[in-house]
């Protein structure tokens, strides 16, 4: 997608905080093609560079109501309508012994997309990424904290924008191959 | 089987082999020459491969008893399409088309003979395999109905282990041979006119047998025809003797009695005319209205029977003390006895004096009987008392005997065996029977064969008589021959074969006519002698309806007044000592002929609930005495001889008293039979045939497990069965039901109740007929092709029976009122079975079933634990024989042979109830009422099981539920079962209820 | 909220991580477990014992499938034994897992972090050894798939009035909920393992597994919220799970099965075998792999502490047994209850009591709970009380119900004993692969509970996943 010949710059930090901070900066500074990477989830780092929706928990009410719902009517169907039999003398519909499978099949349905759907919208499986060529970033799965303005942004000038990095206190500037 | 207590035998004989081979009939298939000549060889490799079943490895000992079982022969390959049918003519029974229709049964009425007594039946037949047999409505003896032998019977005929070739010496021979044999040794006799033939029979109640052997004797005249069977009615005989000085043979007429008194009898269930009694003492049980009147039972007896369990009032005394107090009693109603000195107990003297009056105040109208076990002094003293109370020709009527030749039978084997230690036999033929196992142990019976120059066998199996004879003859089983035979009121029946003798057998007609050196077939045999007792009239009509009826018309004895000569001797003064030995014919082996019948090893004994063992019986008392539990091997000393036995504790047996049922310890019965249970012959004395005192019991430290289907013997305080006095019912007509219910013995439910439309089946059971005899037991193992798995499997409480009976006591352990239940499935409205069957296996039908889907079921067992009747059972290990070719002919094809890993249980005969749906709309009408017939109504000779729709307030068993005896069991779980029952009633006598 | 100690009755100060430690170090210390290429001989000695007993479990399930059922101990009327209290043995002991890992974290006890990763595999052991038994005691288990509802030529569906298709998919899903949650947690740590493991191969595996997780911000975001939705819907289905397996006795009428106490007290049942299996676990292992600094006292302490409250619960629900079968008036149950204490199978109910109830009572002490051996002793007690309890409940209420007649008595065979002493050893065999190929602690939620190298007064340093 990109035709230029960097993917972008990449900034490492030894702290969290630092990097929220450069986040912040960065984007006050008009920067949106951005993203951070960090070994573990770091508070308020999504909002500082704009990320503020999430569908997710819309999707898994979804999935739940049509869950229950299936998990009822499959029962229903099965006991009511394709094959009547009297057990035991109770009602076809015993609705309250269909209880629990409805319960199960919801949470089912629930969970099953919560995951699938937060690795559907964060695009993985993803093997391949450009920040990987970056030499020091195996670091961001240890103690290392990246920040890395793509090449694609308007306001992106690999001398200006390195620059503007160093100056967010980059312990080091790199660029990122395609 | 019995190949090593043989002869030597050499190689393979090849001119048998041809012999064997030119003998064979049918598709018959051979595998291998070992196996035409049968060699010990072949017989072991059959043994050796067989239990390559899986379950052997996981437990020995149990395993392959199980496997046994389920006898594998590869000598029967052949024989699945040998079932052809005869070629004689015989009357199908009803109107059935003479050709066969598939999927169709037809029913032949035939007869099946047992300890002296023909009973008429009918056989249900499938494409000419006899699958199942029933009483014969028409029969005087039967009334529809059987006991538990006779539907256990036809497993026998189609026993792996039954013998399939005439042997000599233990080597394969010809029926060919034997004949020219016999022949030969009969003109090299060297005594005149046969001097040195003998003919030992079983009791012989066929005339036709009897004209045979009578023409043999003409033949021979200095010739002998000696019966002997142990378990026969020699004392009946004797003490008629005694009363008229001749042999008479004597019915009871139960149901004009009011007031009876049974010296230790068990007539409602063992003995000649048993299911007819059962069907009227029944008939006097049912109380239609508070308001009728029950006829009155009083038992005394040393050791339990069903008919004292079904007492009103049961008297324990020692065996010795019977027959005082039938002197007493006697003495009591003012009958003259040579000298009588009684010391009676005060309860024993309230006992006589209560049934005196009783006794008294019914003249006419009561009845004494003696037990087929008692001394001939008992029965001379019933004789006595009915005289007395004037009850000849009213409740007792007379007849000739119907033994052919009624004797002695232990004093005619006494006369055999000491004639064959005398040498003075040369030829001993033996037509039926066992002796060598029979035999009274003091009879040495077995050594004085020895001595017999040319002896042969004719039996079913080459059992413990075979292995001592030179000649075994396989006998044809009552299916597969041809005879006839007395009924105990002399009713003829003739016997006809349904299906070719399945090993080429040949019945005793057969080999006396070898004798009489005219062969002739067995139908001709009979036939032609009936047509010679017909003088007049056509003979064909009369024939054939007595084939179709099941018996000759008007054949029954007339009565007869026999001139009273009794003079009742004075009391024997022999003191008691030690303990007493009671010896009875087993309820399920009766004298051992059935012991390789895994539907009878399997059936629960009545009292005791035990399966594939026999035991020392003895009172609660005696073994706290003696410190033994049930299981504790103890040592019997009777008459010198000695037998360790394992002991059982049977309540209300007389304190003191040790009761052993015949039948078991058989060394060669067959794979079922053999090595189990002990051999209580071996204690059995000419003198004392059905015990005695002066037993000696000392304890050991060995144990044997018994396996008893029912562990506890109380009720626990439950109101299963409901009892009360007719009294009691007159003053509160409800006590059975619930409280604040109504009959159906509904609760309360959130669910509205499921209707039921057209046909709604259901079932009412009789208390107060139902004696416990388990007939309905092997009915319906008969009908429903259920397994037998065998003592292991049953000690770990799987057993398959769709029916059981449960045997509560109430009461004191010395003298316990007994009470019988059979609990079937209850096919709940509410079934708790089927909510929990997680994929559907177990669903109602629309007319109320609780079906069992064996093809869905995965086996769970949720439906078993949810079943608070516990009715279902499961196929734990692949219990249905799919291995005996043989046994593939026994089953019913209308019902599903269930496989390993599905629950089952009782269906009320769905089948059945689908052949009348069928019969019904072909004539386009709905169902009649008693047109279905469960087979455990069939069977049940009292009629305690009614069966029909319950949305038919005029079906017999809709009224029984409107009954206010009517109450259904553990309806507080609001299961609403379509099996309810009748509460029991008793009659007591008032002046024997204080105390 | 991160490190700052939880204030709460008797809470004692010491943190959940021994200080000192940095997100290297740590990160280093438990991965180096997994991607060092010389394995401990304790483990090879753990693990063949383990396999062997698999053998066992190997052998039974040949015999049973290959001759029947007969070859078990069961019988009519006792038609369930070993293999159903097996089952809710097994079910109850994965409880533990899923309350660590859901419900403490909305509670937001940090002290989970250390043993949630731990705690959430033991749950997928158990819940796969207690799924064996339900297809195994069928007598036709190769029809097992009829409990699914597909579209069978018989044209018949399963019968979901019945517990049995209840436990099927209560169980089915709880294993698939508990497999996902524990695959979520460790993405990021696969990714760790990818990023510092040396072999190839072992780059590629974990990588595969990783899905290629670069830890970016917005991926974290989303993540967390998955997470957390997660644990939201985890929590009820855990409760669920224990409830709908102890519909299996409360919805038929059995006496002794049919009480409508069963429910909660099957779970607190299961949350209190669960906590003893884990503290059974964690303490070998934390002693064997020197992670003392991780799982600290304070984790036993806790987990001692969640082990006394459930099993109050635990003996209030015995209590309250008794009482019901007293108060309901029914003779049944009074029955029951009575045969269940004095019967032939009196002995094992006294145990339970004892393993159950007595035993724990220990924990009240503070030096009881402060003695790791001793702990690890009750926690060994109450697994074994809690094994007698399920088979007291299914034995002793059927071998003698409504009618005296058909009573009898149950005996297991070695083919039962086999079984489940094989189903141990599957426990066990997975949970040494388990240590041995994946990190036991969950490494990034370390990380989170760590101080910050800068901290800056103004901002609160990295949330955990709890973190909103």
């Amino acid at each position: 997608m990109s035709t230029a010949p960097v993917y972008g710059l990449l900034a490492e930090f030894d702290a969290p905080e630092e990097l929220v901070a450069a986040g912040e900066r960065a984007y006050a500074d008009g920067y949106r093609r951005l993203d951070a990477y960090t070994p573990f989830p770091v508070h308020g780092l999504a909002e500082a560079i704009g990320f503020r929706t999430n569908r997710l928990p819309l999707l898994v009410l979804i999935a739940g109501i049509v869950g229950a719902g299936a998990g009822f009517f499959s029962q229903y169907y099965a006991a009511v309508i394709d094959y009547p039999l009297n057990v035991g003398g109770r009602p076809l519909n015993s609705w309250p012994a269909f209880i629990p499978i409805t319960f199960e099949v919801t949470i089912l349905a629930a969970a099953a997309t919560a995951v699938l759907g937060m690795l559907a919208l964060n695009g993985l499986p993803q093997p391949y990424h450009p920040v990987f060529n970056a030499p020091r970033f195996a670091l961001a799965t240890r103690d290392r904290f990246f920040l890395c303005i793509e090449a694609t942004d308007p306001r992106f000038d690999s001398e200006a924008t390195r620059k503007f990095l160093e100056g967010l206190g980059a312990k080091e500037v790199t660029d990122v191959e395609p | 089987m019995s190949h090593d207590a043989m002869p030597g035998h050499d190689g393979i004989d090849w001119g048998e082999i041809r012999r064997r081979l030119a003998e064979r009939q049918g598709p018959e298939y051979w595998r291998s020459l070992d196996e035409v000549a049968d060699t010990p060889e072949f017989q072991e490799l059959l043994h050796r491969e067989f239990p390559e079943g899986a379950t052997e490895w996981t437990d020995p000992v149990g395993r392959r008893q199980f496997l046994q079982l389920m006898g594998a022969s590869l000598a029967l390959a052949g024989l699945t399409a040998c079932s052809s049918q005869p070629s004689d003519k015989i009357v199908p029974y009803v109107r059935a088309p003479e050709e066969v229709i598939p999927g169709k049964p037809l029913f032949f009425a035939t007869a099946v003979t047992l300890g002296g007594c023909s009973v008429g039946v009918l056989v249900e037949s499938h494409q000419g395999r006899p699958t199942k047999i029933e009483g014969n409505p028409l029969h005087p003896g039967s009334l529809g109905a059987t006991d538990a032998l006779t539907q256990a019977s036809i497993l026998g005929l189609y026993d792996p282990d039954r013998s399939q070739v005439v042997l000599r010496t233990g080597t394969p021979s010809t029926w060919n041979a034997f004949v020219s044999g016999l022949a030969t040794q009969l003109d090299s006799g060297t005594q005149p006119q046969g001097g040195g033939l003998r003919i030992l029979t079983e009791t012989v109640v066929s005339p036709t047998l009897a004209a045979q052997l009578q023409a043999v004797l003409a033949k021979f005249p200095a010739a002998r025809w000696h019966q002997f069977e142990p378990v026969s009615r020699d004392t009946v005989r004797a003490g008629a003797r005694l009363a008229f000085g001749e042999t008479v043979n004597t019915i009871h007429r139960v149901e004009a009695a009011d007031v009876i008194v049974s010296l230790g009898s068990d007539f409602l269930t063992t003995g000649p005319g048993a299911v007819r009694y059962a069907r009227e003492f029944a008939s006097r049980r049912r109380a239609e209205t508070p308001a009728t009147a029950l006829n009155r039972l009083y038992a005394i007896e040393a050791t339990p029977t069903l008919t004292g369990g079904m007492a009103d009032h049961r008297l324990v005394v020692r065996p010795d003390d019977l027959e005082s107090f039938a002197r007493g009693l006697a003495v009591r109603l003012g009958i003259e006895v040579g000298g009588h000195s009684w010391r009676p107990t005060p309860e024993q003297a309230k006992w006589v004096d209560a049934l005196a009056r009783d006794l008294a105040a019914h003249r006419g109208a009561s009845l004494v009987v003696a037990g087929d076990e008692q001394s001939p002094a008992v029965h001379l003293l019933a004789h006595a008392m009915n005289r007395a109370l004037e009850n000849h020709g009213r409740t007792v009527v007379f007849t000739d005997p119907i033994e052919a030749v009624p004797v002695d039978q232990g004093e005619s084997l006494g006369q055999l065996v000491a004639d064959m230690q005398a040498g003075k036999v040369e030829t001993l033929l033996i037509l039926g029977g066992n002796p060598v196992y029979t035999a009274p142990a003091d009879v040495p019976f077995a050594e004085a064969l020895n001595k017999v120059a040319f002896r042969a066998h004719l039996a079913l199996y080459e059992d413990e008589t075979s292995a001592l004879c030179h000649w075994h003859l396989p006998e044809a089983h009552t299916l597969e021959g041809w005879s006839d035979g007395r009924a105990y009121d002399g009713t003829v029946s003739i016997q006809q074969p349904l299906i070719a003798p399945l090993y080429g057998g040949r019945t005793a007609h057969e080999v006396a006519s070898a004798l009489l050196s005219d062969p002739r077939s067995g139908y001709d045999i009979v036939r032609d002698y009936w047509k010679s007792q017909r003088r007049s009239g056509d003979f064909e009509t009369v024939w054939r309806k007595a084939l179709h009826d099941g018996l000759i018309a008007d054949s029954a004895l007339p009565a007869k007044v026999p001139t009273w000569k009794g003079v009742i001797p004075a009391a024997p003064s022999v003191a008691p000592q030690g303990l007493d030995l009671v010896f009875r014919p087993d309820p399920a082996v009766w004298d051992g002929r059935f012991a390789n019948n895994g539907w009878l090893q399997e059936l629960p004994k009545p009292l005791t609930k035990l399966t594939w063992d026999n035991a020392a019986l003895m009172s609660p008392a005696a073994a706290e005495r003696l410190g033994v539990q049930s299981g504790d091997v103890v040592e019997l000393t009777f008459a010198g001889r000695r037998l360790n036995a394992p002991a059982w504790i049977l309540p209300g047996q007389a304190d003191g008293t040790v009761t052993l049922h015949l039948g078991y310890g058989r060394t060669q019965a067959g794979r079922a039979g053999s090595g189990i249970g002990v051999n209580a012959y071996l204690l059995r004395t000419a003198a004392a045939p059905w015990g005695g005192s002066g037993l000696t019991l000392k304890t050991t430290s060995a144990r044997s497990r018994l396996a008893s289907t029912q562990g506890h013997q109380t009720m626990q305080g439950r109101n299963l069965v409901r009892m009360a006095t007719a009294e009691e019912f007159r003053k509160h007509p409800d006590f059975a039901r619930d409280p604040g219910d109504h009959g159906a013995g509904h609760q309360p439910s959130f669910y509205p109740a499921h209707k039921y439309e057209g046909y709604a089946w259901g079932m009412a059971i009789d208390l107060n007929a139902c004696t416990g005899c388990n007939a309905c037991v092997m009915a319906c193992q008969s009908e429903n092709n259920s397994p037998v798995v065998g003592k292991a499997e049953v000690l770990v409480g799987r057993e398959m029976h769709w029916i059981r009976v449960d045997r509560y006591y109430k009461g004191g352990l010395e003298a316990p009122e007994t009470v019988h239940q059979p609990v079937l499935c209850m096919q709940c409205e509410n079934a708790p079975c089927e909510p929990v069957c997680p994929v559907g296996a177990t669903v109602h039908s629309s007319e109320g079933l609780n079906d069992m889907v064996y093809n869905r079921c995965v086996g769970t067992r949720y439906c078993s634990n949810n079943c608070p009747y516990k009715v279902r059972h499961f196929n734990f290990l692949q219990y249905a024989d799919d291995r005996t070719p043989s046994l593939a002919l026994l089953r019913n094809p209308n019902v599903t042979v269930r496989s390993r890993g599905v629950m089952e249980k009782c269906t009320y005969c769905v089948q059945r109830i689908n052949e009348a749906r069928i019969q019904a709309k072909t004539h386009d009408r709905d169902i009649q009422d008693g047109e279905v017939i469960t087979a455990c109504q069939a069977a049940c000779p009292s009629q305690a099981i009614v069966f029909g729709n319950i949305n038919d307030p005029k079906s017999r068993v809709s009224q029984l539920k409107a009954h206010p005896l009517n109450y259904g069991l553990l309806t507080e779980l609001n299961t609403r079962p379509r099996t309810t029952y009748l509460a029991r009633l008793r009659n007591p006598n008032p002046a024997l209820e204080q105390g | 909220m991160a490190t700052h100690p939880e204030t709460g009755p008797g809470m004692p100060s010491t943190p959940i991580v021994t200080p000192g430690y940095t997100y290297a170090s740590v990160t280093d210390k438990i991965s180096v477990i997994v991607l060092s290429g010389t394995t401990p001989l304790s483990w090879f000695a753990g693990f063949l014992i383990a396999f062997g007993l698999l053998q066992a479990l190997l052998l039974g399930i040949g015999w049973t499938v290959v001759f029947g059922l007969g070859t078990w101990g069961i019988n009519i009327p006792v038609g369930w034994g070993f293999a159903i209290v097996n089952f809710v043995w097994w079910i109850g002991i994965g409880h533990a897992g899923t309350l660590i890992s859901a419900i403490l974290l909305l509670l937001r006890q940090q002290w989970r972090t250390s043993i949630n990763r731990f705690a959430e595999a033991m749950t997928l052991f158990a819940v796969s050894c207690a799924g064996l038994f339900p297809l195994l005691h069928m007598g036709r288990p190769w029809f097992g798939y009829w409990m699914f509802p597909y579209p069978s030529t018989m044209a018949i569906w399963p019968q979901t009035r019945s517990p049995l298709v209840w436990d099927v998919f209560a169980v089915s899903t709880y294993a698939t909920v508990s497999l996902l949650f524990w695959y979520v947690g460790l993405i990021p740590d696969l990714a760790t393992l990818r990023d510092r493991a040396k072999a190839r191969a072992l780059k590629i595996g974990y990588g595969m597994l990783a899905l290629g997780w670069r830890g970016s911000a917005q991926h974290w975001h989303r993540y967390e919220t998955a997470y957390l939705l997660l644990a939201g819907l985890a929590t009820p289905l855990v409760l669920s799970v224990h409830t709908v397996v102890s519909f299996d006795f409360a919805t038929s009428l059995v006496p002794g099965w049919h009480t409508t106490i069963f429910p909660p007290y099957f779970v607190a049942g299961a949350i209190y075998s669960g906590f003893a299996m884990v503290l059974t676990l964690t303490i070998p292992i934390r002693w064997l792999y020197r992670l003392d600094d991780f799982i600290t006292m304070r984790h036993l302490r806790n987990m001692a502490n969640v082990m006394l409250a459930t099993g109050l619960m635990v003996a209030y629900g015995y209590l309250m047994e008794i009482f019901f079968a007293w108060y309901s008036g029914n003779p049944f149950e009074m029955f029951m209850m009575l045969n269940r204490m004095t019967g032939p199978y009196g002995p094992f109910y006294w145990a339970l009591i004892c393993c159950n109830i007595l035993v724990p009572q220990l924990l009240w002490s503070e030096r009881v709970k402060a003695n790791v051996p001793l702990l690890f002793l009750i926690a060994l007690v109450v697994n074994v009380g809690m094994w007698l309890e399920r088979f007291v409940i299914v034995i002793t209420s059927l071998h003698r119900d409504f009618l005296p007649s058909a009573w009898g008595m149950y005996y297991p065979t070695w083919v039962d004993w086999a079984i489940f002493v094989g189903s141990i050893g599957l426990f066990l065999t997975m949970l040494f692969l388990f240590i041995r190929v994946l990190p036991m602690i969950s490494i990034f939620e370390m990380r989170t509970i760590l101080p910050s190298p800068k901290p800056r007064p103004a901002a609160a340093p990295g949330a955990g996943p709890a973190g909103d």
